[in-house]
């Protein structure tokens, strides 16, 4: 056996890393499902003592999916920046987690080292990480991104508005956003996941929301979140593209499943970025991932769930995105059983991302048949809050009506603002100002005021 | 009125605009959190639908009423999945017939053109309230073909189906099954039709007809949808893209579902 640990009289054994990180990793139902997970308690800690024992560069002799067979493992090697690892080279992966705590570990130093981590490393260091572990290192990582606004910064906090419906129609889309703009959310992206999967739907979606923003010179950006084909042939046909959304996994073939290589997704970024629509920065990606999809495609190769996460992150930094959400409960209980396990998954993948240089925001949601609720949400919304996220989800009322889960909500934002303090985007937040949504100190203004707002703002539903 | 000042409860000035969309906008609040009336309004809803998850579906009853009013026996089974907590857990097992009772399905002679199979799902709500009323409409619309015998099936997925199906020699599958119950439809039916059933068979090999239940897809709509698949399936023998993509069904209102929704 490769790794091995002795417990008492009892020897266990793991024949590969990709096996001990398995092991390793927090139970989880997508785990168990694959055949993955520790078979005992005893198993799992007995994994994660010998996993604290491996030295970082072993990461860096050890694929877990072999390099000949996987477009993601070829990336995260042929782009492994030894000179940025340096520092942390000798360390094993117990020692990384306490050296990631130390004071004198800041953000400039975690922004530096970020393209010498591998995904596999990260993963492996947060498999020994307490959920505080999570929060204070990822609280450290500052990734700042920006296109018509500015995301990222210390002190704020950015909301995605999904202003989503059953139809796709126009006026509830704009219904929705308008609900948004008033509670002074959508600074992250406007963004609507279309119920059809049409083109012609995804332009005329886009026209509005750009007429929208020109209306009321709002800085925002749009998204429509359809398959990156779709946007590219919206791009083709004239249409105002901000951002290019697209779903990503951890290996070549969940990819596949998606319908997506890394070719296509080059081809998407170039298009984008020849538009030249951002004023303050030219970050243009939106991905989302979420833990148990690798599995769901049947193309995890044996590797566990989280690391499967942590290794589409590998494929969302190529871009230098704006935007990356980890849409954490939305896969259902037999990846993520109850709220325990999606606040841990929460915390995972913002940690890992942010230590990987990825702008992680966050989904806080689940489905009704997950043993979860809004409690739970609470719970992963205030530690993430805590930890730094960049961006969180507006989902009117928390109740996504298209795709039928619970998300949070604009008054979740406000609560999050009120508790941590924490400011808008900085171009978004003067806006808020200038309209009179808010006042000068950020708080939302009184219904007298807002009356006349929405009556001038609800004109563009003509 | 100072900014931070609370609003009275539910009194945000734009709920002119709630006309326009299901979606819960215009709330109001009290400083930043929801007014007490929401949050109750919304904890009722997440309660029914739990219930909707968890509720156990009486089979024998069912399958009763589904006889008597389609004049077809029917005949009660369980998947592989004992109970609930398995059953969230594992969607494999909800996948496959339990030993015992797949011995007791038999090919029927000649083949069937259709096999209708009503499971729970993800609700047995969705299923105690439109199975029956859909399927009298189904069976009168097809009442020209031969059908199997009906099976219901308990701890069910979507592909229980195709095993159900390839063991009662049909050459269609049609499982009517309850969807994932959202926050404001913990009611809605899916229904999926398989050509040549049998374990194996892919999501793309379907059809989809989703939110079925009166404030969605009502049922002489989802009827007659369902109706055409099923002529159309048999005339050119496919199910799933190839099909879809031919005919203009996903254009009506509520026939569009988000595929994640689906209890498969």
């Amino acid at each position: 056996m490769a790794y091995q640990q002795t417990i008492g009289v009892r020897r266990y054994g793991f024949p590969d890393l990709r096996t001990l990180l398995a092991r390793a990793s927090p139970e989880r139902s997508g785990d168990q499902l694959a055949g993955l997970a520790a078979a005992s308690a005893e198993e799992r800690m007995a994994a994660r003592l010998a996993l604290a024992d491996v030295p970082l560069a072993r990461f860096l002799d050890e694929a877990l999916i072999p390099y000949e067979r996987d477009a993601v493992t070829r990336l995260i090697v042929d782009g492994h920046d030894r000179a940025a690892f340096a520092p942390v080279a000798a360390l094993t992966v117990g020692a990384f987690r306490d050296w990631l705590l130390l004071p004198s570990t800041d953000s400039a130093c975690l922004a530096a080292l970020a393209p010498g981590l591998t995904p596999e490393m990260v993963a492996a260091v947060s498999k020994l990480m307490r959920n505080q572990d999570l929060i204070l290192v990822a609280r450290k990582c500052r990734v700042v991104t920006a296109f018509r606004t500015t995301l990222g910064l210390p002190g704020r906090l950015a909301v995605r508005l999904q202003p989503n419906h059953p139809n796709d129609d126009e006026r509830g889309i704009l219904a929705s956003t308008l609900d948004g703009l008033l509670y002074g959310a959508g600074d992250a992206v406007i963004g609507v996941n279309p119920a059809s999967d049409s083109v012609a739907t995804q332009v005329r979606l886009l026209e509005r929301l750009d007429a929208l923003r020109t209306r009321f010179d709002i800085p925002m950006q749009s998204c429509v979140l359809a398959h990156v084909t779709g946007t590219l042939e919206a791009i083709r046909l004239g249409a105002p593209v901000d951002l290019v959304f697209q779903s990503i996994a951890g290996t070549e073939a969940a990819n596949a499943s998606f319908g997506v290589t890394l070719a296509l997704l080059d081809e998407a970024h170039a298009a984008a970025r020849a538009l030249g629509r951002g004023t303050v920065g030219d970050n243009l990606m939106y991905f989302e991932t979420g833990q148990g999809s690798a599995l769901s495609a049947d193309a995890h190769h044996g590797v566990d769930q989280q690391t499967c996460e942590a290794r589409a992150y590998a494929v969302a930094r190529r871009y230098r995105p704006l935007l990356v959400n980890t849409v954490v409960g939305f896969i259902g209980p037999e990846y993520l059983y109850d709220g325990k396990q999606i606040v841990r998954a929460g915390l995972e993948d913002h940690c890992c991302g942010k230590l990987l240089g990825v702008p992680m925001g966050c989904d806080i949601c689940y489905t009704n048949h997950a043993e979860a609720d809004q409690d739970d949400m609470d719970v992963l919304l205030t530690l993430l809050g805590a930890a730094g996220v960049n961006f969180i989800m507006g989902v009117p009322g928390a109740d996504d009506v298209m795709l039928n889960y619970q998300s949070t909500s604009f008054h979740d934002a406000l609560y999050l603002r009120e508790l941590l303090g924490l400011k808008r985007a900085p171009e978004f937040e003067a806006w808020l100002a200038r309209m009179g949504i808010t006042d000068a100190d950020g708080h939302l203004a009184a219904p007298a005021a807002q009356a006349r707002l929405a009556g001038r703002l609800a004109q563009v539903l003509g | 009125m100072a900014a931070d000042e609370p609003v009275p409860a539910g009194a945000d000035p734009w709920l002119a605009l709630a006309r326009h969309t299901p979606a819960r906008i215009a709330l109001g609040r009290v400083g930043a959190s929801l007014p007490s009336a929401e949050v109750l309004r919304f904890g009722l809803a997440h309660a029914q639908a739990r219930d909707a998850v968890h509720r156990a579906l009486d089979l024998a009853a069912c399958a009763g009423a589904l006889a008597a009013a389609t004049g077809l026996p029917a005949q009660v089974v369980q998947s592989q999945a004992p109970d609930r907590a398995t059953y969230l857990r594992r969607p494999d097992l909800g996948r496959r017939l339990a030993p015992a009772h797949a011995a007791t399905l038999a090919m029927a002679s000649p083949p069937p053109d259709l096999a209708v199979i009503v499971a729970d799902g993800l609700s047995a709500l969705a299923v105690e309230a439109h199975a029956l009323p859909l399927l009298v409409r189904l069976r009168r619309a097809l009442a020209d073909l031969h059908w199997a015998p009906l099976v219901v099936a308990g701890q069910g997925r979507v592909a229980l189906g195709d095993e159900i199906g390839e063991r009662l020699g049909a050459r269609l599958a049609l499982i009517l099954i309850g969807e994932r119950p959202g926050l404001s439809s913990p009611d809605s039916l899916g229904a999926y039709l398989t050509y040549a059933p049998r374990p194996g068979r892919s999501d793309a090999e379907r059809n989809c007809v989703s939110n079925i239940r009166p404030a969605g897809l009502d049922y002489p709509r989802a009827a007659h949808t369902l109706a055409w698949l099923v002529r159309e399936a048999l005339q050119r023998r496919v199910t799933g893209v190839a099909l879809k993509d031919e005919s203009a069904l996903r254009l009506l209102d509520g026939a569009a579902a988000a595929p994640d929704a689906e209890a498969d």
